[in-house]
């Protein structure tokens, strides 16, 4: 495959797309992380929901 | 009847986690697949007879451009969601869905940049394509700090909603832009009347492109609403806590708490 004499400008377009997908996809896992992690914390305090379910059970 | 009550159900911040999060690992999976489909597709379409190889910047250009205005029309239904129905999960999704939205426009219009220069000789021309799109982004940005600026989430949902409306405007504006004035950008070769005027052979890699980005949008907006969703259970118990602390030194604390568990996600 030969990208011909504007590769730069390909390669950079989609080594871009990557990157930015890529820190959307860890920016989401590490929010989804840091929110449990606090959630936990606080119910450690003895804080609880008026259900009384953990707020940090999901499923 | 049943789609009231599915959209009942999905009201409900715990039941939509728990659907969430038996759905999510098959959308990622689905996602990746149609990404490698799409990815192989554009590798060996052909090039094209006037623009050679930089026809492949197509196949991640126009998905995320797509994006870039399907984005905010969702936020827009979301915005209707908080102020006409007041949904409880209408602002969580609006408010989810601005960063992701921001970052296809900004790719859109950083691609369409890369693909300008070698076919336009120039990164940018200020025509009204490029002009109303790089207005959409800046107005992703500012919805994205009107609801950090507000600490309190109601409050902030009916000021951005109203702002998100007004905004939608901008996506007929960057639709026909191209029909409207003369620009550089070329006209719509896809969604058009009489059909598309691209060959198969770069329309079918598009289409599986623009599908998998879409796929990706929808499960990365899903997974960005939970953690929104335990982002407010987390505010909520904060206050909570600060409640019974309260309650402690001084007798009057009891309405603030009952106010604290009325936040969404705290029942």
């Amino acid at each position: 495959m030969s990208l011909g004499p504007y590769a730069s400008f390909i390669v950079t377009s989609y080594a871009l797309v990557a990157a930015v997908v890529l820190l959307l996809i860890i920016w989401i896992v590490a929010d989804y992380r840091r929110q449990q992690t606090r959630l936990k914390e606080i119910e450690a305090s003895g804080v609880t929901r008026r259900s009384g379910r953990s707020a940090a059970d999901i499923r | 009847m049943k789609l009231t009550e599915t959209l009942t159900d999905l009201a409900n911040p715990t039941r939509f986690l728990a659907l969430t999060a038996r759905i999510l690992p098959w959308l990622a999976a689905a996602t990746a697949i149609l990404l490698a489909i799409g990815l192989y597709q554009s590798a060996v379409a052909p090039d094209d007879y006037q623009q050679g190889a930089t026809v492949k910047i197509m196949f991640v250009h126009v998905p995320n451009a797509w994006l870039s205005m399907f984005v905010w029309s969702v936020m827009s239904v979301a915005a209707l969601g908080t102020l006409v129905w007041r949904h409880p999960l209408a602002d969580v999704a609006a408010k989810a869905a601005a960063p992701i939205g921001a970052a296809f426009t900004f790719l859109a219009l950083v691609t369409g940049s890369l693909w300008g220069r070698p076919m336009w000789g120039t990164y940018w021309e200020w025509d009204a394509r490029l002009t109303s799109v790089l207005i959409l982004f800046l107005m992703y940005l500012g919805l994205i700090a009107l609801w950090r600026a507000v600490e309190d989430p109601s409050r902030a949902a009916r000021a951005a909603a109203v702002l998100t409306l007004v905004g939608a405007i901008n996506i007929p504006i960057i639709k026909f832009s191209v029909d409207w004035w003369n620009t550089l950008h070329q006209p719509a070769s896809v969604l058009r009347m009489g059909g598309s005027t691209l060959d198969k052979a770069f329309l079918w890699p598009l289409l599986v492109m623009a599908i998998a980005f879409s796929l990706l949008f929808i499960t990365l907006h899903l997974a960005a609403m939970r953690n929104e969703i335990l982002r407010r259970r987390v505010r909520s118990l904060q206050m909570m806590q600060a409640s019974r602390v309260s309650f402690t030194t001084e007798a009057g604390a009891g309405p603030r708490e009952a106010g604290a568990s009325k936040e969404i996600g705290a029942a």
